[in-house]
């Protein structure tokens, strides 16, 4: 992979390295690594669906969740912590600014069953397929 | 300030290769920002799924140490389909670059992101040592 001499010859010597590294990760792990922010892990039960995601320091009042037909969209703000003037940033790893991630779901939900907490920083949303939607149990008659 | 672990890794939290506790889960270094003010140095660390009782800060001489336990309930009654991010407990060390009163450590746990102040020393007084004549 080519990388410009501005980002080796930058501050610090190993961003580059780091670059390639995450680089490297995402050909490795495919695509879900780079698919946006935050990750979610997407968990299947029989009338539900459950959605979690690591958002750590992000304010319960900063999310927003969504939901139409099969898309639910969690979007939201980082707020970048409050330092005084003339501080130094030693280390820089966290990220910034508004998020938006939209998931599909297996099914339609009822946008009056969508359940969301928190819980230190882990956010878990639950939505439940709609009741007209659900599978019926078709009796076979006999002849 | 320097880190004492050399998993290099950048981005999404990663799992120190081979590392693995006693109970089973991965072990990951938290993203964390590290700033310096008037007052003193503040680490800000990114621990989802780990509760303020299940943190734990060590300074040993010049090393920091912070540990993590996450808990995170498996959502009942369902089975995880698709998974993009990985569940397991916390670790990193850093080297500070000046000594810090251990008793003076303040930290805060809020909402997964776990927040160190360490205040800075008072100026250590100078010291003179007389040379005898011999």
């Amino acid at each position: 992979m080519l990388h410009p001499a501005s980002l080796i010859a930058g501050r610090d010597p190993f961003a580059a390295m780091r670059r390639m590294g995450e680089e490297f990760d995402r050909a490795l792990l495919g695509p879900a690594a780079a698919k946006g922010y935050p990750a979610v892990n997407i968990w299947q039960g029989s009338e539900a669906v459950a959605v979690t995601a690591e958002l750590p320091g992000v304010a319960p009042a900063d999310i927003d969740i969504s939901v139409k037909d099969t898309v639910l969209t969690i979007a939201g703000q980082r707020k970048a912590p409050e330092t005084g003037d003339g501080a130094v940033w030693h280390r820089r790893e966290r990220a910034f600014g508004t998020f938006s991630r939209a998931v599909r779901l297996p099914f339609r939900v009822d946008p009056d069953r969508v359940e969301a907490r928190m819980d230190n920083g882990v956010l878990r949303v639950v939505a439940y397929r709609r009741a007209e939607d659900m599978p019926r149990r078709i009796d076979v008659k006999p002849a | 300030m320097t880190e004492v672990a050399t998993v290099a890794r950048g981005g999404q939290p990663e799992a120190a290769e081979g590392a693995e506790t006693a109970r089973g889960v991965r072990i990951f270094r938290p993203l964390t920002d590290i700033v310096e003010g008037a007052d003193g140095v503040t680490l800000m660390l990114e621990m989802p799924g780990v509760a303020p009782g299940d943190v734990e800060i060590e300074l040993e001489r010049r090393v920091l140490t912070i540990r993590g336990r996450a808990a995170v309930p498996a959502p009942e009654s369902f089975k995880l389909a698709y998974a993009e991010y990985g569940e397991g407990d916390y670790e990193r060390a850093f080297t500070l670059s000046e000594d810090f009163d251990q008793a003076k450590i303040a930290a805060e746990m809020h909402g997964g992101l776990l927040t160190v102040k360490l205040p800075r020393a008072e100026a250590a007084k100078p010291r003179r040592i007389a040379v005898a004549a011999g």
